[in-house]
């Protein structure tokens, strides 16, 4: 009875037709969201998705990725086997491959044999992994050991279907089996193996139920695959061409006219690619990992956000398409919501889950876009947080302090105020380097820097406003929009073109975030400034410090891994020092939070370990006497933290301060 | 019922600077605010509007500009904001002020509804004379209430409130009839954020004035002429310089030692 195409193509109909309304039942829902362009620049789109879908990039980053990158690869080639196996089945003996030329069927028939034995050898690597180190403890899915188990069933049955058609062959042809079998072993290595163990007399019967074994697990695959987290399989690869092609840490502007409503409050508010994404998410688990929020046991998990997503758009979908209310809120403390208030606000804007998702699913946006809702429409946020909105917006810094105090940490210092005609470059001071007390004296090194170089700069003084960054990335999109427009008419009715600043946040903001209001600048962090300075034989010339003793450097989240800026600031302390600084086992694009980013410098941390601990004990490991940052708000936590575990003989410098240390003493 | 908040545009005092030659306000470039207590006397009322459903009406005496006062209050939600300005107003002391105040609430209680409490912020941070509340119950013959820290119970049938007075030192529980005047402190609640869309509605809203042709008071009880106080002088007042105890960055304990013992000699610690 094999195959018998009367039964074989109805079942194929039937799982087609499953797939198709599984797709589809997907596809509306992801078309449920908000329109955005994602097919600009198809070339580098292209570009992205061979490197990071075909290349697997990202999924090689982590051992076990191999694993996976076997997987997909032996699915690919793979695919012509099926589609020989499909054919065959509606019509039998007249599509196979072996009528190809004999020079073509051979090496393809040996890469068929051999990735399906790396198959079979992956999913059995990839279903004890799960059962003795999972990724984490809720990955030891019935769904996960289904697909596995699946994917080998349809080796095993390929390797006896072909073994047993090779079996059949050598008896039909008479031929002596030790030759033949030899011969055929170059060929289908495993399978020709497999040949010679089959019962000559059962090879009929063996063939049968290897042909529809091979058939129901391949059709139930087909079913299975849109209704499952495999449905990656089918998404990941137009995901990895969807990607933004800018930073993702810069959100969106908003429009504020009567009548919008602001930010994501139910599920289709977000774009269609923000609900994609749900749907590609195969619940790896590298986010969560690598989240400060998720390690030091704060109620936010990054992988469950998306997750999260997804599950109440599939709970909503069929409401929001009859264009009626949700069922489930998309927010909610309790279970009342999918995501909760409380994650919300634990995230650090790290960026950390954007840069370990092997898929590029932007997970950070979201959470932002769902803060807007809370901050826009429902006035409903962490109680420190009132504070810090009316102080950002009623006296534009972070603390609330006089803006006539804006100039105090320069009072003692002779600065020229900027001039468009008679300085280059704005040193934007930022906030912290304004009013910190602590970070004070980075600006007061700044400006002895900047004199030392020749650089020609000037500040604005008492009429520098706060850029923003904290009120954006908490989701008051309102209050920064105001601060944005203010700064970037002051900017251009100033003629400012080129800017230096201290503070990676300011960096970005005037750097990525202010271009969507039409403002291009030339925007340097101090660090970069510095380490040019230094290759352009303009400062220190060859003098070092050994002040610092051992330096270990904290990469700032705003000025790596959202601005890709990592040698600069190592380059300096290498050149001040006379050595490059110690490495943190978590460092560049990998860097573990400090925990003030996106607007937790301003909030309490009462849930799990503090973030900043965490983060001192890794430094504390490489016995440092110092700990170089490159961000004023990096410099607190870990002043702050180093008190608290007593390891206060442990300096904290800025880069800038080291480099004025070798210069000045 | 109505209630109605009484509430002043202040200049932020933490920016306010006093002209040297002329010892008087430097107003200039300086930003105004809500007077902070008043924020909280808004606040109760949202709060009691929230619960009770009654509305709430916001009235300012000030220049034009102190419009922008009245667009806060809309924006968290007011039912009615009302400016009282009129060059006439102009120069009063709290007297002339509880004056025209009291005048625009009994309109409002004659035009909109039976006002049941009028809420005032304890003082403001510019005048802190505290007057001005106490006045306008005075004006109205309300009771009044001041220093409240919390509203205890509001029995709207029965017309009475009870609440908790925040005094020096201790607290005291007090009932009255309505309709009374409360002045609040800080203690009483938070005060709540705006939603984007009531700012955006503030934005485009009117903000209704009332100058003296509406209110038709006497100007003999108004502004300048209706004020027996004025001001003859303002001035920083002298202070003597301090001094710097040990050296604190390179001897922290030493300097804490220094302090505590500084302390301890002026009685300052209570040990």
């Amino acid at each position: 009875m094999t195959p018998n195409p009367y039964i074989f193509a109805p079942l194929l109909i039937a799982s087609l037709a499953v797939f198709a309304w599984g797709c589809w039942k997907r596809l509306s829902l992801i078309s449920l969201g908000q329109p955005e362009d994602r097919f600009n620049n198809i070339g580098t789109r292209i570009g992205e998705m061979l490197r990071y879908a075909f290349g697997q990039k990202r999924v090689l980053a982590k051992p076990f990725g191999f694993n996976h990158f076997i997987i997909f690869w032996s699915f690919l080639i793979l695919m012509v086997a099926n589609t020989e196996f499909i054919l065959n089945g509606l019509f039998p003996h007249t599509i196979k491959l072996i009528k190809l030329p004999f020079e073509l069927y051979l090496p393809l028939a040996f890469m068929i044999d051999i990735a399906s034995l790396l198959a079979l050898a992956a999913v059995t690597v990839a279903a004890l992994r799960r059962i003795f180190a999972p990724p984490y403890p809720e990955a030891r899915t019935l769904d996960a050991f289904f697909i596995l188990g699946l994917i080998a069933t349809l080796m095993l049955a390929s390797f006896t279907l072909n073994a047993s058609e090779l079996a059949a062959y050598m008896l039909k042809s008479g031929a002596d089996p030790v030759s033949f079998l030899a011969t055929a072993r170059k060929m289908m290595p495993v399978s020709a193996l497999l040949a010679g163990l089959l019962p000559p007399l059962q090879l009929e019967n063996i063939h049968a139920a290897a042909w529809w074994a091979h058939a129901v697990a391949l059709l139930a695959f087909i079913c299975y695959l849109p209704i499952s987290k495999h449905m990656h399989i089918l998404t990941a690869i137009p995901n990895c061409f969807l990607r933004r092609l800018e930073k993702p840490n810069t959100q969106p502007r908003e429009e504020f006219t009567i009548g919008n409503t602001f930010g994501v409050g139910r599920v289709d508010r977000y774009s269609w690619k923000d609900l994609l994404d749900s749907f590609t998410c195969t619940e790896c688990g590298r986010c969560q990992m690598v989240c400060p929020a998720s390690i030091t046991g704060k109620p936010l998990n990054p992988r469950a956000v998306i997750h999260d997503i997804k599950v109440n758009l599939l709970e909503n979908g069929a409401a929001l398409k009859r264009k009626g209310a949700p069922q489930t809120p998309l927010i909610g403390d309790d279970g009342e919501g999918s995501v909760s208030e409380e994650s919300i606000w634990s995230c650090t804007t790290c960026g950390a889950c954007m840069e370990a998702c092997p898929v590029l699913i932007e997970h950070m946006p979201k959470i932002i876009q769902m803060r807007r809702h809370l901050v826009e429409n429902e006035a409903k946020f962490p109680e420190e947080l009132l504070n810090l909105f009316e102080n950002m917006e009623g006296r534009s810094n972070p603390w609330g302090i006089a803006p006539s105090e804006r100039t105090k940490w320069c009072s003692q210092l002779d600065i020229k105020p900027f001039d468009r005609d008679t300085t280059e470059y704005l040193f934007f001071v930022g906030c912290a380097g304004s009013f910190d007390s602590r970070n004070k004296h980075v600006s007061v090194a700044m400006a002895q820097l900047l004199d030392k170089a020749g650089v020609s700069w000037g500040i604005l003084g008492k009429e520098e406003k706060c850029c923003g960054d904290s009120v954006r990335r908490l989701g008051n999109e309102y209050v920064f929009d105001k601060m944005a427009r203010e700064n970037v008419a002051m900017f251009i009715e100033r003629g400012v073109t080129k800017v230096i600043t201290q503070c990676p946040h300011c960096f970005t903001t005037l750097k990525n975030d202010y271009r969507q209001y039409g403002l291009e600048l030339e925007v340097i962090h101090h660090s970069e400034l510095l380490a040019n300075l230094v290759q352009e034989g303009k400062l220190l010339l060859g003098k070092t410090t050994q002040e610092m003793g051992i330096t270990v450097f904290h990469d700032s989240c705003y000025l790596g891994r959202h601005n890709d800026i990592y040698d600069a600031p190592r380059a300096v302390i290498e050149a001040a020092t006379g050595q490059a600084p110690a490495e943190m086992e978590r460092n560049r694009n990998n860097a573990f939070c400090c925990g003030a980013g996106g607007g937790r410098m301003w909030m309490e941390e009462h849930v799990g370990e503090r973030i900043n601990l965490t983060r001192i004990k890794e430094a504390l490991e490489q016995s440092p006497d110092t700990i170089c940052v490159a961000c004023p708000y990096c410099m607190t936590m870990f002043e702050d933290g180093l008190k608290d575990v007593k390891a206060d003989s442990v300096k904290v410098r800025d880069v800038a301060e080291v480099m004025a240390e070798a210069l000045l003493h | 019922m109505l209630i109605v908040v009484c509430i002043k545009q202040v200049p932020d005092t933490t920016q306010v600077q006093i002209d040297p030659v002329t010892n008087t306000l430097v107003r200039e470039g300086i930003p105004f605010i809500v007077n902070p207590y008043d924020t909280h006397a808004m606040e109760e009322a949202l709060r009691l509007k929230d619960r009770f459903g009654c509305k709430v009406a916001a009235i300012s005496m000030g220049p034009p500009n102190a419009e922008a006062t009245l667009k806060k209050a809309l924006a968290l939600g007011v039912d009615h904001a009302i400016l009282l300005s009129d060059r006439v107003f102009g120069g009063a002391d709290t007297l002339a002020t509880s004056n025209v105040l009291a005048a625009a609430i009994a309109k409002l209680r004659a035009e909109v509804d039976e006002v049941g409490l009028v809420l005032c912020g304890k003082q403001t941070i510019d005048g802190d004379t505290a007057q001005v509340g106490p006045g306008i119950a005075s004006r109205l013959n309300y009771c009044q209430l001041t220093l409240v820290d919390k509203i205890i119970s509001l029995d709207l049938s029965a017309k009475k409130i009870r609440v908790s007075r925040k005094l020096e030192g201790r607290h005291e529980i007090v009932e009255a009839p309505l309709p009374a005047m409360l002045t609040v402190v800080r203690e009483l609640n938070r005060p709540r954020y705006p939603k984007v869309q009531m700012r955006l509605a503030a934005a485009e809203a009117v903000v209704k004035v009332w100058d003296n042709k509406v209110l038709k008071l006497d100007e003999q009880k108004i502004g300048l002429k209706g004020s027996p106080t004025w001001v003859s002088k303002i001035f920083s007042p002298e202070r003597d310089k301090g001094e710097i105890l040990g050296d604190g960055y390179a001897d922290p304990a030493g300097a804490a030692a220094l302090l505590i013992d500084k302390l301890m000699e002026k009685d300052m610690l209570p040990l």
